[in-house]
């Protein structure tokens, strides 16, 4: 039994991280109808800025405390600047080109900059210092659910209810919703879309770089090409919900981090990447609409 | 001359553009040692290549806007110099002979070594062919395509180990257990939509490797399957020098019958509905087009191409294993199609020679190779979408009995 | 009169919520042009989706009959390029051309469903195939006439004019050989006097043997060719008969209410 729960919680730790990446598929995709196969690479950027801004601070002898908050701040803000950069140069040129135009600039930049950071850092796996403690009540349960495991937990769910609201109540949100909806009408309302899509763009890198600083400070090490598995992982999970909403990007995630976790646990763990890809192929033959999206008749 | 508006825009950019990189491009830590390397070189580097950069494309782009101007004005003005060439058959055949010749001589003047590289160069071009059918005529993105080129190696890497079969016995079985994966593969997930089907082939691709990676009592694992047979001729003994010339020539007689090949499919009913199918696909469903067995058709049919160079590639290296055919070498591919030019024969033969050779032969920058892929899709996309050598489109001539009137008695 | 070719009965569809067309009857018969008219959406290219097989039918009965053959078949549920084949063919209201193909090649494109080289035939080009390909473009070189187009065969298609483009249309529908061939807005767009070659264009083809269906919302052009009128709005249909009965109907005067029904 404390091994089904040790899985439960291993899931629903993997699934929240993989929620975080997803939303930025999911509302990328909700605005332009592009598959940004980029981001993966934004996450792995988040965790490549966090672990270089915790360790020069651990190194001149900062708290603990301050370091996570910094580097977290760093990777947010960084992350997001690369997403901006990247819509600008990649996407934005390409709005009017045929649909498939965008997804191989998107692959291009996903290669370039797994690249970039190889030849500008290292190809070897990095330690990554632990930027949570072990907290002193989940002593009587650590064996089962590890502190960061809490933390991740909880820390998701902040910034799950954080989004809603910046979705639901504020102005830049309606604006989302609205472009999301219908461009042309967004437009004609005064809506400025290019903005709404940078923010777009902004939000989610935020999101998958403290999903990026989380997973990595858990699992302890780093290296270049962590985007590429995560990325479409957190691909499938958004699929899986139907690709597009918001909560079917968290439902989606959570779905595929129970699966994976419980597969892994009692069937084995070489296949675990077959699992994720398997399971993407056969919603996407099945049901391309996912869980909670809504099959679109396409207007002729 | 330039203004001084854009000097400022080009100045802004490129201190965003040294912000933008500055923690992964100006320091380097060791966490081990605890030691903080600040790079600032890097950081000037980034500022003026960014600066300059962004002037360039700026001026590439008020040229091309000038140009777009021009050309409205007074229609086909110029068509392209490699267009004209490849257009008119009193320059095309001459210059395709010449190629050809060229070709057949170079393992006479070139070492061994240089053979062995402009057989690697060949098998991509065949590769980039065969998924120009995919991609670049039938415009269905296949991102796993490297797994129909294991499907090929192991075929015959496995087929030999276990059964002895030789090199010519498996080099059609390689290509149709390709082509037939494509067809299970494509069948269910033809009907999806363009990007869908993208990322789908690419779990696909990945689906495979994990397989072969894994399951070692099939595939022997990561480790791979070492001492395969280099093809046989006739059953004589060939020292390894001339061994590495006779693939070469298989290679050179391949490409010609694949060059024939793909050329006669655009050009023929088949062909005509790939392309139709890329621009509108509800249009070609109305004016009766099967849209599922067209797809399956131009999918199953680069997959046979690539379990053939996959076959090939098995009895080159001598030994295969999971590593040779991860993502990145559809990306390569991939690139080889859209650099030379979505659809255009002699676009994908170039693509593929400088995509392969430049990086043999500028050591240097073999390191920056894979960077170089991911900018290129990137500019490539954003400047030239049409690669550099865009598809030349054929025109009919008629002779004058053609029309029903006179056909019909 | 000869049994109907066409045979529509209570054809609904719903998208979600909304019954975009709701229990349509209509027929036709050979020879004929009946055209169907309605206010801006009220549902009309979405009966011809339904149809084509584009969209599936919520409800109904869709029946073609081959006036030749005889042969009848309910199209519900059967895949575009199937019911193509069977023998309707259709343009697109806003135009769906292959636009860098040639012109000669869309035409060629229509030609597909009646031909058949595959692989086969495309890499050895056996004399049955050759003649094919000959055969394919002599036809497409014929019909490229007919619609007025055959000076412009190696342009791409969508440098043509807007209304040349909508002969095109035609004409590529045409390369499928059908008996029925349905016509969303051929006139929208276009000057007078390309109207006026367009109705000439529209009665040859009729006179050749094949019926049409067309949407307009050219009174004039629709007054002058029909043989029969059907009238659409909110999805049902409101009226239907010879021009002079539907002119003076008070249900499709109050539809157009404002609109400028006898032109
Ligand atoms: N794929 C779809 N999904 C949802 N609603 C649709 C779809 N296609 C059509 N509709 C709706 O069905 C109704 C009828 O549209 P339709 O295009 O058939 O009208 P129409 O009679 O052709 O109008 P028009 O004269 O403007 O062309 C409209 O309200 C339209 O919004
Ligand atoms: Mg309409």
């Amino acid at each position: 039994m404390d091994y089904f729960i040790e899985l439960f919680f291993g899931g629903l730790t993997r699934g929240s991280i993989y929620a975080l990446i997803a939303l930025g598929y999911t509302m990328v995709y909700g605005i332009i109808g592009l598959i940004n196969f980029a981001h993966g690479e934004i996450y792995m950027i988040g965790a490549f800025t966090s672990f270089i801004v915790a360790t020069v601070l651990s190194i001149y002898g900062f708290p603990l405390l301050a370091i996570v908050v910094i580097a977290g701040l760093a990777a947010a803000v960084w992350s997001s600047a690369y997403g901006y950069t990247i819509e600008k140069l990649a996407y934005r040129p390409l709005r009017k080109a045929p649909r498939l135009a965008p997804l191989i600039s998107a692959i291009g930049m996903s290669i370039f900059l797994q690249n970039y950071v190889l030849l500008a850092q290292t190809s070897d796996f990095l330690p990554f210092p632990a930027l949570i403690p072990d907290f002193e009540f989940m002593e009587p349960v650590a064996h089962i659910v590890g502190s960061s495991d809490l933390a991740i937990l909880v820390l998701t769910t902040l910034v799950m209810i954080g989004l809603t609201f910046l979705i639901k109540f504020t102005k830049i949100g309606k604006a989302m919703r609205a472009t999301a909806q219908d461009k042309t009408m967004a437009v004609l309302v005064g809506i400025n879309v290019d903005r709404v899509i940078s923010a777009t763009f902004v939000i989610g890198s935020a999101l998958a770089a403290i999903g990026g600083m989380l997973i990595a400070s858990h699992i302890g090490q780093i290296n270049f090409y962590i985007g590429f598995i995560a990325g479409i992982k957190a691909f499938t999970a958004a699929v899986l919900g139907g690709i597009g909403s918001i909560p079917g990007a968290v439902l989606g995630s959570l779905v595929l981090g129970l699966t994976e976790s419980f597969a892994t646990g009692y069937i084995s763990s070489d296949y675990e990447d077959v699992f994720a890809f398997s399971l993407l192929v056969l919603i996407l033959i099945f049901k391309p609409s996912g869980l909670l999206g809504k099959a679109e008749t396409k207007k002729v | 001359m330039f203004p001084v508006k854009e000097l400022k825009r080009s100045f802004l950019i490129s201190i965003w553009f040294a912000f933008l990189t500055f923690p992964i491009m100006v320091i380097k830590v060791d966490p081990i040692e605890r030691t903080v390397l600040w790079r600032w070189d890097n950081m000037f580097f980034i500022a003026f290549g960014s600066f300059v950069i962004s002037i360039l494309a700026k001026v590439y782009l008020l040229r091309k806007e000038r140009r777009a101007g021009r050309k409205k004005a007074k229609k086909d003005i110029a068509e392209p110099f490699v267009q004209r060439i490849l257009r008119e058959p009193r320059f095309l055949y001459p210059l395709s002979l010449a190629v050809l010749v060229l070709a057949l001589v170079f393992p006479m003047f070139f070492s061994t070594y240089q053979t062995n590289i402009m057989t690697t160069a060949l098998m991509y071009v065949v590769l980039g062919l065969g998924l120009n059918i995919v991609v670049g005529v039938a415009g269905l993105l296949d991102l796993g395509y490297v797994a129909f080129y294991a499907v090929g190696a192991y075929s015959y890497a496995l087929l030999n180990l276990h059964f002895g079969l030789g090199f010519w016995a498996v080099l059609p079985i390689g290509g149709l257990f390709a082509a037939f994966l494509g067809v299970l593969l494509g069948f269910p997930v033809l009907r999806l939509r363009g990007d869908y089907l993208a990322i789908v082939t690419l779990g696909f691709g990945e689906i495979i490797r994990l397989i072969l990676e894994n399951w070692n009592d099939f595939s022997q694992g990561p480790s791979g399957i070492a001492n395969i047979p280099r093809p046989g001729f006739f059953g004589m003994d060939m020292s390894f020098a001339s061994g590495i010339t006779y693939i070469y020539y298989i290679v050179v007689a391949l490409v010609i019958i694949t060059i024939f090949v793909v050329n006669r499919l655009q050009n023929s009913r088949l062909g005509r509905a790939w392309l139709a199918l890329r621009e509108d696909e509800i249009a070609c469903q109305a004016m009766g087009i099967d849209k599922t067995k067209t797809k399956l058709i131009a999918f199953s049919l680069g997959a046979f191409w690539a379990g053939f160079v996959g076959v090939i590639f098995a009895a080159k290296t001598t030994f295969v294993n999971p590593a040779s055919f991860t993502f990145l070498e559809s990306a390569i591919i991939l690139s080889i199609v859209v650099l030379g030019g979505m659809g255009s024969i002699v676009g994908v033969i170039f693509g593929a020679l400088i995509l392969i050779l430049m990086p043999e032969y500028l050591r240097a920058l073999s390191e920056y190779r894979m960077l170089a892929f991911g900018g290129i899709l990137v500019v490539m996309m954003v400047f030239k979408p049409d690669g550099i050598i865009s598809n030349v489109r054929r025109s009919y001539r008629f002779k004058k009995h053609h029309s029903k009137e006179v056909i019909e008695p | 009169m000869s049994k109907a070719i066409l045979n529509v009965k209570g054809l609904t569809k719903n998208f979600g919520g909304i019954k975009a067309i709701d229990k349509v009857d209509l027929d036709i018969h050979p020879g004929e042009i009946v055209a169907l008219i309605g206010p801006n959406g009220a549902g009309k290219t979405t009966f011809f989706n339904c149809l084509t097989g584009i969209y599936t039918p919520s409800e109904g009965d869709i029946t073609l009959r081959n006036p030749e053959s005889g042969k009848e078949t309910r199209l519900n549920g059967m895949k575009p390029n199937k019911i193509t084949e069977q023998g309707m063919a259709r343009t697109f209201q806003n135009i769906r051309l292959f636009p860098t193909m040639s012109v000669l090649e869309n035409v060629m494109i229509g030609r597909h469903c009646r031909t058949k080289a595959l692989i086969f035939g495309a890499v050895f080009r056996n004399p049955a195939t050759r003649r094919e390909e000959e055969e394919i473009i002599a036809t497409s070189y014929d019909i490229l006439k007919k619609v007025g187009l055959h000076k412009q065969v190696d342009e791409e298609a969508r440098n043509l004019s807007y209304g040349a483009q909508r002969r095109l249309e035609i004409g590529r529908a045409l390369a499928t050989e059908p008996f029925l061939l349905l016509l969303d807005e051929p006139a929208a767009g276009m000057n007078p006097k390309e109207t006026e070659t367009l109705v000439t264009l529209i009665r040859e083809i009729c006179k050749e043997g094949h019926s049409i269906l067309l949407i307009e919302h050219d009174m004039k052009l629709v007054m002058s060719l029909s043989d029969r009128i059907f009238v659409m709005d909110y999805g049902k249909k409101i009226a239907q008969g010879t021009p002079e009965e539907v002119r003076s109907n008070p249900a499709v005067i109050k539809a157009y209410l404002g609109e400028d029904v006898d032109a």
